[in-house]
């Protein structure tokens, strides 16, 4: 099905330094049985890790809505991947490949003997598929506490056919920002910048909650979310080092960076929180966390553990400031924080892989490309990732409010989604 | 007979408690309850989102008893919840008209 056999995350990077790897077509153990790892893990950020993190962070009333979202998303988005999604990603285009993959269904190509790289296609297809699933699921936290079940499906199953499969192709697939030179290892734009930026999107179309600003509407239990958040942090090891494709020293040292990034974004924002506010909090911790490690995530397979570090306090700091400006000063409810976390963490990382790749104990530049032109390359990527996601994610709202409608009525909202939509009470205490 | 309510700090429940069985004090009942006075709320900060908690948990108890034990109960409750500073709480003294012991339907002052 891949003419080439050889694709991924470092796909681009890769074939520039190494084309002799293109070839390489034996099954190596190792390498599979580290991806066959990390597929799990990177699932399991999704479930439970995403679902508990965001959970415990809307109100008691809510806390079934986000789970059964989270879950919904992941089996509704493995089951797109499955029937078209794998080819539109990472199938052939032919003469639209700089676009799209192709249209062959149902992985009709991938059999138990297909081969990318070094791996079993399937277990390709079945690390890739994780992603595609986490994406849409961390869009939820934009429209989190008020949007219909129904038009979450429709939305997410759109989304990722009209959004990520295009994006996803561009970069990892062999389209053309993979094509000029975009160096963007597990996801700054395909995944964190396509979810910031759909979320706040759809904050901003579907409207604020009811009572934002003036009604308090705290976390309902930050055990809950801390508990996901840790689950995030080592689950995102198989998303980061995983993404190297193989059992190797890119793996190793993307596991290591991802760790620094990790850390020293909890303890930027933690910092930050300790001197504005005189105190420091376990969200804003743990919040820090994931800011660092979506941060780091685009440049964790080409920048060294120095590099990682100054990319893990900036984001800590960056992404505090941003996710105070989003909410007091624009006013926007963006619920759970996606973008000012994930967006302005996945851009702020994209533009720092390119900043650190040649420096630091970085992989080093592209032969004949200087920091300056990585870092163009690295902002039309981004440029690109934003416009594609944004004009495309507000279509697909207003079409399926005008169809389906986006909102529950005023009262259901004030009632709980959990009751209203479900059925159900997350406690019966 | 009195019904003695008291609002005093969580925290103070188990001394409170002993006190008042050592005046002799046969049953209280007690309610998880939030509220506010002079001590009025806090702040809450969720990532930049400031919620003032207007009102604090504290815990109520309820005490039935005859006339002559008002003063004592009032002395009990009144040192052993007392911290000095704001929020310590409140004790209301009602007067109670009848008092039932369902078991076995006697009624008054025996019922307490």
């Amino acid at each position: 099905m891949n003419s080439t056999k050889f694709t991924g995350a470092a796909a681009g990077m890769a074939c520039l330094l190494l084309p002799s790897l293109a070839l390489a077509d034996e099954l190596s153990g190792a390498d599979t049985a580290w991806i066959l790892t990390s597929t799990a893990l990177v699932l399991f950020m999704t479930i439970p890790g995403l679902a508990l993190f965001y959970a415990g962070l809307v109100r008691s009333k809510n806390v079934l809505s986000v789970l059964m979202q989270c879950f919904a998303i992941t089996c509704l988005a493995s089951l797109i991947w499955f029937t078209y999604g794998y080819g539109l990603a990472f199938g052939d285009g032919g003469s639209m490949q700089k676009w799209i993959g192709n249209l062959d269904l149902f992985m009709s190509g991938v059999g138990r003997d297909s081969l990318s790289g070094t791996i079993p296609e399937t277990v390709f297809a079945m690390f890739q598929m994780t992603f595609a699933i986490i994406t849409p699921a961390l869009v939820v936290g934009g429209f989190a506490e008020r949007m219909k079940f129904s038009a979450m499906l429709w939305f997410s199953a759109l989304w990722l056919t009209l959004v990520y499969l295009p994006v996803c192709h561009w970069v990892w697939g062999g389209g053309w920002l993979g094509d000029l030179g975009l160096l963007d290892f597990a996801g700054g734009t395909v995944v964190h910048i396509n979810a910031g930026v759909a979320a706040i999107v759809a904050a901003l179309v579907m409207g604020n909650r009811k009572g934002f600003g003036s009604v308090a509407m705290p976390p309902h239990n930050l055990t809950m979310t801390v508990a996901g958040a840790a689950m995030l942090w080592v689950g995102w090891f198989g998303f980061n080092a995983g993404s190297a494709l193989a059992a190797n020293g890119d793996a190793g040292m993307a596991m290591l960076v991802t760790h620094i990034g990790a850390a020293a974004g909890s303890l930027a924002w933690m910092f930050m929180e300790w001197v504005r506010h005189g105190k420091p909090s376990v969200l804003g911790i743990v919040t820090g966390m994931v800011a660092g490690l979506g941060t780091i995530t685009p440049a964790s397979g080409f920048v060294g553990p120095m590099a990682a570090l100054i990319i893990g306090f900036t984001a800590g700091v960056v992404c505090y400031v941003a996710t105070s400006f989003i909410k007091r000063q624009l006013k926007i409810d963006d619920s759970l924080d996606v973008f000012p976390v994930h967006g302005v963490g996945g851009i702020l990382g994209t533009l720092c892989a390119g900043l650190f790749v040649g420096t630091l104990g970085g992989v080093g530049l592209s032969e004949g490309m200087t920091t300056g032109g990585q870092v163009w390359i690295q902002f039309i990527g981004v440029a690109a990732t934003f416009v594609w996601c944004a004009v495309l994610t507000w279509i697909i709202l207003k079409l399926i409010d005008a169809v389906v409608g986006l909102r529950v009525d005023s009262d259901e909202e004030t009632q709980g989604l959990d009751i209203v939509l479900h059925d159900e009470t997350g406690y019966n205490l | 007979m009195k019904l003695v309510t008291a609002i005093i700090k969580p925290f103070k429940l188990d001394d409170v408690r002993q006190a008042l069985s050592e005046i002799g004090v046969q049953g209280i009942t007690v309610t998880e309850v939030k509220g506010f006075g002079r001590q009025k709320g806090h702040t809450e900060l969720y990532r930049g989102a400031e919620y003032v908690v207007d009102f604090l948990p504290k815990v109520k108890l309820e005490i039935g008893i005859d006339d002559d034990k008002v003063d004592a109960v009032i002395d009990a409750i009144s040192s052993a919840a007392n911290t000095g500073k704001i929020g310590d709480g409140k004790i209301f003294v009602a007067n109670l008209e009848q008092t039932i012991r369902i078991r076995t339907g006697e009624t008054g002052p025996e019922a307490l």
